[in-house]
């Protein structure tokens, strides 16, 4: 039986109120209110009926945005891929954000990208710009390289076309191929790990897939069992268990 | 374009509402001062900003980093020599500034360290040890102009303040069979008992033990069981949540201003505390010898001038040496001459962390966790714990083991050979995420000639004033000091018996990389010492050039230590404390003569 635990939260003036902490974890009343707090940049919607609808990314860029994933996380080999865990659709949702819109980065110039990497990121580029020029230029040097755009070319292509990119062995015409790459690739494993209220990590499955129990954030009955297992699933901040 | 408005003088204002701010505002408001606090970020407290289940929010905190300064509005600027142009920091990496009310105290580790005695002494104890040759000439550390006896009782009442969990390994001067045998005699026991170990530390401590060392548990500011502090604030015990640094606590465990001093100045109505308020130059009377107060820009952009009769500058170590330059206090600093103290002497940590892979049937479990309770560290390599004569270099490095959490975005641990993505990764996240455990050392970092900050020429913040820039690279000392320390730590991982392990070291060419997280504790820029030529602040924290301007935090810092920086600069904030109380508000005046 897991022990009652019990969280003190105090209130100023020295208050205190006992909450059960089970009632989060089991989404009882206080968690229902939870999800309508965070904001997440869209509206939850049921999956089975309805296909997510980009809400940034046009037809061909979401379609490269689906392929890129579908080869950083491939769905083949056990685990869940990109694409099983709606990482396109936590990158979508993320730029509607003010993340997509360069509010959390220092954006004045004068710009000097011929910096150092050490120094740092130093393009004048927003994350919605950099997918917006970046998968323009993508598809420029698909179409150059092999008639077609990044989407159409078999997997083994795209490999080595992403592999090139995150190489900077590709000149793009604007944004820097693995200035790409890489926000491509963060906001990819951001997407499989971050909490479903983003989008991505649908039903939990890469937590459910490394043994992460997610919002659980409570160990108490562990502190004396250090390197025993640890048998439970994981909760996320919206009160679902897996 | 608005006028500014003048508002009523008070007796004290505090520019920035964390530790050290809110150690200043107790201290004054106890004595009777009438006292305004000035924080640029938001009002926060644990209910609601750090309340389950929305903390638990790797994204939102550990990633984008809801509770720390938006580089948008104000960053720095980073080149690494005197002779390159610097570039803003743009996007957060190598380190993460704190905002709002609590400031980096809301979202730190919780580590709180005692300096070690000869470190406060540094020059004076190597000089001594090792003859004067020893330093090089570019080298250009000093003494505190404090000692270890003199700051004891305050490092003793924070750690209460803070219900930090510990055992003291030098009681009154006998050294124990547990705790750290290296620390300065401690007037009492820590105030609450360790965690037991986490499961990496726990190999950890075995493999320590059986190469002779002697590991501790890490002091950590995460109360280990109900507590309540000296000023009648009550925590609660930690439970290795896991979202510890980075984030606000929701458990009262972890220490921070609002969680151990804040709830009982909330009702003084002799202290007033105005958030949004971004100060943008402190005030000089026409013979530029007194603090007149500070100009600001309240969260509606109408400037305001707060006079007042005694100002405490206590924003983070960056911001206050910013502060100085933009207000023209005191000579900033030339690299060229050596001539000037302002922005003088900046140093940082060096980091390096050996990881540990083990098997399926070895269970880290590495989001179980906190940001400084259930580690374990030794101390054997650290400060002049050891002989460094034959080794070339000063300083050294802590060494601790075990994660502070498995969020997965920012914590996953994989071996180097791991390609980053693909089918590959996916499968080495599964096999290594529960199995591996992280060994690292914080190393000390020297001051030297040409380290040190000063205005950017170009690049301005929201209200188009001068960013500050940092001019820091790597110096031989530091590499070689990585060098040794982290071959003891390969040493002892490699005793934990993992399957493999893989060890991340700067090495000579690895220039400073703003992109990699390595730390907060960047420290200097408005050091202490004896006497206005080498210094900006005196002993008392008082700036030499006005008597009525006190300066706290990292800022102060001769050179770096290799230890978590806030237990030594809240000593020092209560040092002056005792002396403002003591002598200060008695007799305004200067309390060092020059």
């Amino acid at each position: 039986m897991t022990p009652r635990i019990i969280i003190l939260i105090r209130f100023p003036r020295y208050e205190t109120q006992v909450v059960d902490r089970r009632k989060f974890l089991l989404g009882a009343a206080p968690a229902i209110g939870l999800s309508a707090l965070v904001s997440t940049g869209c509206e939850r919607r049921t999956r089975a009926q309805d296909p997510y609808v980009p809400s940034y990314f046009r037809p061909t860029e979401w379609e490269f945005v689906q392929a890129a994933v579908s080869r950083l996380i491939p769905s083949e080999g056990a685990g869940p891929g990109g694409i099983e865990a709606s990482v396109p659709e936590f990158i979508d949702r993320q730029m509607e954000l003010p993340y997509g819109h360069g509010a959390f980065f220092y954006l004045k110039g004068p710009f000097r990208p011929e910096s150092p990497a050490a120094l740092g990121y130093q393009l004048r580029y927003t994350p919605r710009e950099i997918y917006r020029l970046g998968i323009g230029d993508t598809n420029a040097t698909a179409r150059q390289i092999h008639g077609i755009d990044f989407a159409r070319l078999d997997a083994t292509q795209q490999d080595q076309f992403l592999e090139s990119m995150e190489k900077g062995l590709l000149e793009f015409p604007t944004v820097p191929a693995s200035a790409l790459f890489a926000q491509l690739l963060e906001n990819t494993r951001e997407g499989y790990f971050s909490d479903p209220i983003y989008g991505g990590n649908r039903d939990m499955v890469a937590w459910r897939w490394i043994g992460f129990p997610g919002a659980r954030a409570d160990f108490t009955d562990w502190i004396d069992q250090a390197g025993a297992e640890y048998p439970y699933g994981p909760v996320s901040i919206g009160g679902t268990k897996a | 374009m608005t006028t500014s408005r003048r508002l009523k003088p008070v007796d004290a204002v505090i520019i920035g509402y964390g530790w050290t701010g809110a150690i200043l505002a107790k201290t004054l408001t106890d004595a009777g001062l009438h006292v305004v606090a000035l924080e640029r970020g938001p009002a926060r407290d644990t209910s609601p900003d750090f309340e389950y289940p929305r903390i638990a929010d790797e994204l939102r905190h550990g990633i984008r980093g809801e509770l720390w300064q938006p580089l948008a509005a104000e960053t720095v600027t980073v080149r690494h020599t005197v002779n390159d142009t610097a570039v803003p920091y743009r996007k957060y990496g190598s380190f993460v500034l704190g905002n709002g009310i609590g400031g980096a105290g809301v979202h730190w580790n919780g580590q709180l360290w005692r300096a070690s005695p000869e470190d406060l002494r540094f020059r004076s104890h190597i000089e001594q040890r090792y003859g004067k040759h020893f330093i090089p000439p570019e080298m250009t550390i000093q003494d505190y102009p404090v000692s270890f006896a003199e700051l004891e009782p305050h490092f003793d009442h924070f750690e209460k303040v803070c219900g930090v969990s510990g055992v003291a390994g030098n009681l009154r001067g006998t050294v124990r069979s547990i705790g750290n045998p290296f620390e300065g005699p401690r007037s009492d026991e820590f105030p609450t008992p360790p965690l037991p170990a986490i499961y990496g530390a726990q190999l950890f401590e075995k493999a320590s033990a059986q190469l002779g060392y002697r590991s501790f548990p890490v002091p950590a500011a995460n109360s280990s069981v109900a507590f309540t502090n000296p000023y009648g604030v009550r925590m609660g015990p930690c439970n290795l949540c896991g979202y510890c640094e980075r984030f606000g606590c929701f458990l009262y465990s972890k220490a921070s201003p609002q969680t151990a001093i804040l709830p009982i100045l909330a009702d003084r109505p002799n202290l007033e505390v105005r958030t949004g308020a971004y100060v943008t130059r402190i005030l000089k009377d026409s013979s530029a010898t007194r603090a007149t107060g500070v100009m600001y820009m309240d969260e509606n952009g109408q400037e305001l001038e707060q006079p007042a009769d005694l100002v405490v500058l206590s924003a983070f170590q960056m911001h206050n040496v910013r502060l100085l330059l933009l207000s023209g206090i005191g000579t900033p600093y030339d690299p060229s001459t050596g001539k000037g103290v302002v922005g003088k002497n900046y140093a940082y940590q060096m980091f390096g962390v050996t990881t540990a892979f083990f098997g399926e049937d070895v269970r880290i479990n590495p989001f179980i966790g906190a940001g400084a309770a259930g580690l374990r560290a030794i101390d054997d390599f650290n400060s002049d714990h050891y002989d460094h004569a034959k080794e070339g270099f000063v300083g050294g490095a802590l060494i601790y083991a075990g994660g502070t959490g498995g969020r997965p975005i920012e914590q996953m641990l994989l071996p180097p050979t791991i390609p980053r993505w693909g089918r590959a990764w996916k499968a080495a996240v599964r096999k290594h995420y529960r199995h591996s455990a992280p060994v690292t050392l914080m190393g000390t970092v020297m001051s030297y000639r040409d380290r040190y900050m000063s205005l950017d020429p170009t690049y301005t913040d929201k209200y188009g004033m001068p960013l500050l820039r940092i001019t820091f690279d790597w110096h031989d000392n530091e590499y070689r000091m990585a060098a040794y320390t982290a071959s003891k730590m390969e040493e002892i991982v490699r005793q934990m018996k993992p399957e493999s392990q893989a060890t991340l070291l700067l090495k000579p060419g690895n220039h400073y990389d703003v992109r990699i997280y390595q730390s907060t504790h960047t420290t200097g820029g408005a050091i202490m010492g004896t006497n206005p030529a080498n210094s900006v602040i005196n002993r008392y924290s008082q700036s030499w050039d006005l008597p009525n301007l006190f300066i706290y935090g990292a800022s102060a810092f001769p050179q770096n230590v290799g230890y978590n920086p806030t237990g030594l600069l809240a000593a020092l904030a209560y040092f002056s404390a005792d002396k403002l109380k003591s002598s200060y508000l008695k007799s305004p005046g200067p309390l060092v003569s020059s």
